[in-house]
């Protein structure tokens, strides 16, 4: 575990996973360095949640190997729960614990799992909520909250595990859209503050912004990489303009012909 | 002349109305109610089962079903959790056990437990007596349904619940434990509070193990009155009596649901 600071925050070689005769990532190379953030953009089918499922093991690869912070998740004999705890996942559905008040969200994995008493388990989930703009929400439950105080409560559960990397999955794509604006807010501290970050999103705005680098992918594989400006400003592929012009621009896709728009529809 | 339709609706209404006032007073005057008081409700009878109705027979219903339902749960929540476990042998014998106990009537297999048991293990006895062979006999047969009912309760637990916990680095067990299993309770509430309402009643069942004047419960308390007094006052008061358990229970059980509506 020595040389956990000097190798990539994730190392993905090879990666396949199908799902029965469905490939849905045929081959997948990427890494993740430590204090990157990273954004997998990409057409829904394209195979990128899969692949963020795929590092924390929520998915099991058919081929592959995989290592977070040095420790391969893809080994039979991994202790996967001691891995998790270094890894802090964010859902597209937030994932509260509805039964329980969201002080208690943030304090009972601390307290099961770290095994941090009482009052340690509540001050850390007290700062971790005043970190994402909640603290007078400590006593309310899930269904009491908006989806976006839903979701940055979500994120501070998973800070409260002192978390080495986080992922998210789409984390502001089931958000009314003037919710959205909180979320990524405090996705950006986060990555200010140096963590790492890997973040599937349709949100074009905070990659170009935030991001160190964007990842396209496309029908199950990487298709072009790089820094923002150059995979969103300047797209090597076409696969990639063809994608950013129907998310940038989605009322003028007829004209130009987008791969799904194969006629006119006053044709049938 | 033709009607208007709120003429035709009251007049429609009104029939109704009559109809049923008319079968009420039909019932009233045609009864013979000094026969029916005679029979039913003869209340120097009624005084002469207190106080044992309630210091015995009530608190015996009560500790049989609640001891019944008790059993039921855990081993009900083991077998659910066999019947989703990943071990296949392990769903299997959990299917066979319900499939077979939700088949035989609750009488046969508290009469097997009963009797069989003590000739299966002559050296030993069921701990808790009489009250440990009913708890047992009604609980194995209650395990069957309240596992069907658990099972579709945390099934109904969104998969993203178990994936969060297991994010956060619980393990299956603990994920279970403390995210699921609450959420599934929740769930199977009112079906689980039928079940209660039912194991009330087949505590009844009792009667098989020869219970003794220590150990009666209402029903067979009723049954022996009425022999007793060869009349049937003793059968209305018995039933009043789990009325007394099971209204209060509806009434708790509405009150927990509602408390828990807003953790939803």
């Amino acid at each position: 575990m020595t040389t956990v600071s000097s190798r990539p925050a994730v190392e993905i070689r090879d990666l396949h996973k199908s799902f029965g005769p469905l490939k849905v990532l045929k081959g997948i190379d990427f890494e993740v360095g430590q204090g990157e953030v990273v954004c997998v953009i990409g057409p829904s089918g394209s195979g990128k949640s899969t692949l963020l499922r795929c590092v924390d093991l929520l998915e099991e690869p058919t081929a592959g190997k995989i290592w977070v912070n040095g420790v391969e998740m893809t080994d039979p004999d991994v202790e996967i729960d001691a891995v998790r705890r270094g890894i802090g996942m964010v859902f597209q559905s937030f994932n509260l614990f509805p039964h329980l008040t969201v002080l208690n969200n943030l304090t009972i994995a601390q307290r099961r799992v770290l095994r941090r008493g009482r009052v340690e388990a509540e001050r850390v989930a007290r700062d971790n909520l005043e970190r994402v703009g909640l603290t007078d929400k400590a006593d309310a439950f899930p269904a009491q909250l908006s989806g976006g105080q839903q979701q940055r409560a979500a994120i501070a559960r998973s800070l409260s595990m002192e978390p080495k990397l986080m992922l998210f999955d789409e984390p502001t794509s089931a958000l009314d859209p003037e919710l959205v604006g909180d979320v990524l807010t405090v996705m950006r501290k986060l990555a200010e503050d140096g963590m790492t970050m890997m973040v599937v999103t349709h949100e074009m705005a905070f990659a170009r912004d935030v991001a160190d680098r964007v990842v396209f992918m496309d029908g199950g594989v990487v298709v072009e990489q790089g820094p923002p400006q150059e995979v969103l400003g300047a797209p090597k592929h076409e696969r990639t303009r063809a994608f950013l012009s129907r998310v940038l621009d989605p009322t003028h896709v007829a004209q130009l012909g987008g791969p799904d728009r194969t006629g006119p529809q006053s044709a049938g | 002349m033709k009607l208007r339709r709120r003429q035709r609706e009251r007049l429609s209404l009104g029939l109704q109305y009559l109809v049923f006032i008319a079968i009420i007073a039909t019932v009233l005057v045609a009864a013979d109610w000094d026969r029916l008081a005679d029979a039913f409700f003869r209340v120097d009878i009624i005084k002469s089962m207190f106080p044992t109705i309630i210091t015995v027979a009530l608190r015996n219903t009560i500790l049989y079903t609640l001891g019944a339902f008790a059993f039921g749960l855990v081993f009900g929540t083991v077998l659910a959790l066999m019947r989703l476990s990943r071990v296949a042998p392990y769903r299997w014998v959990a299917t066979a056990y319900i499939e077979l106990f939700r088949g035989l009537p609750a009488l046969l297999v508290l009469f097997l437990v009963g009797y069989g048991i003590p000739i299966a293990f002559p050296e030993r006895e069921i701990p808790g007596g009489v009250f440990g062979s009913i708890a047992i006999g009604l609980g194995l047969t209650a395990a069957a349904y309240m596992a069907e009912t658990i099972r579709a309760g945390i099934q109904a637990v969104p998969k993203g619940q178990m994936e969060a916990a297991r994010t956060l680095g619980m393990s299956h067990f603990t994920a279970m434990r403390t995210i699921v299993i609450p959420q599934a309770f929740r769930i199977v509430i009112p079906p689980l509070t039928n079940e209660l309402i039912l194991l009330t009643k087949d505590s009844s069942l009792a009667y098989v193990l020869g219970v003794t004047a220590q150990t009666i419960e209402i029903t067979k308390f009723g049954r022996d009155m009425l022999n007793d007094r060869v009349n049937a006052t003793p059968l209305l008061v018995a039933g009043l009596a789990y009325l007394v358990i099971t209204l209060p229970l509806s009434q708790v059980v509405r009150r927990l649901e509602l408390r828990y509506a807003k953790a939803r």
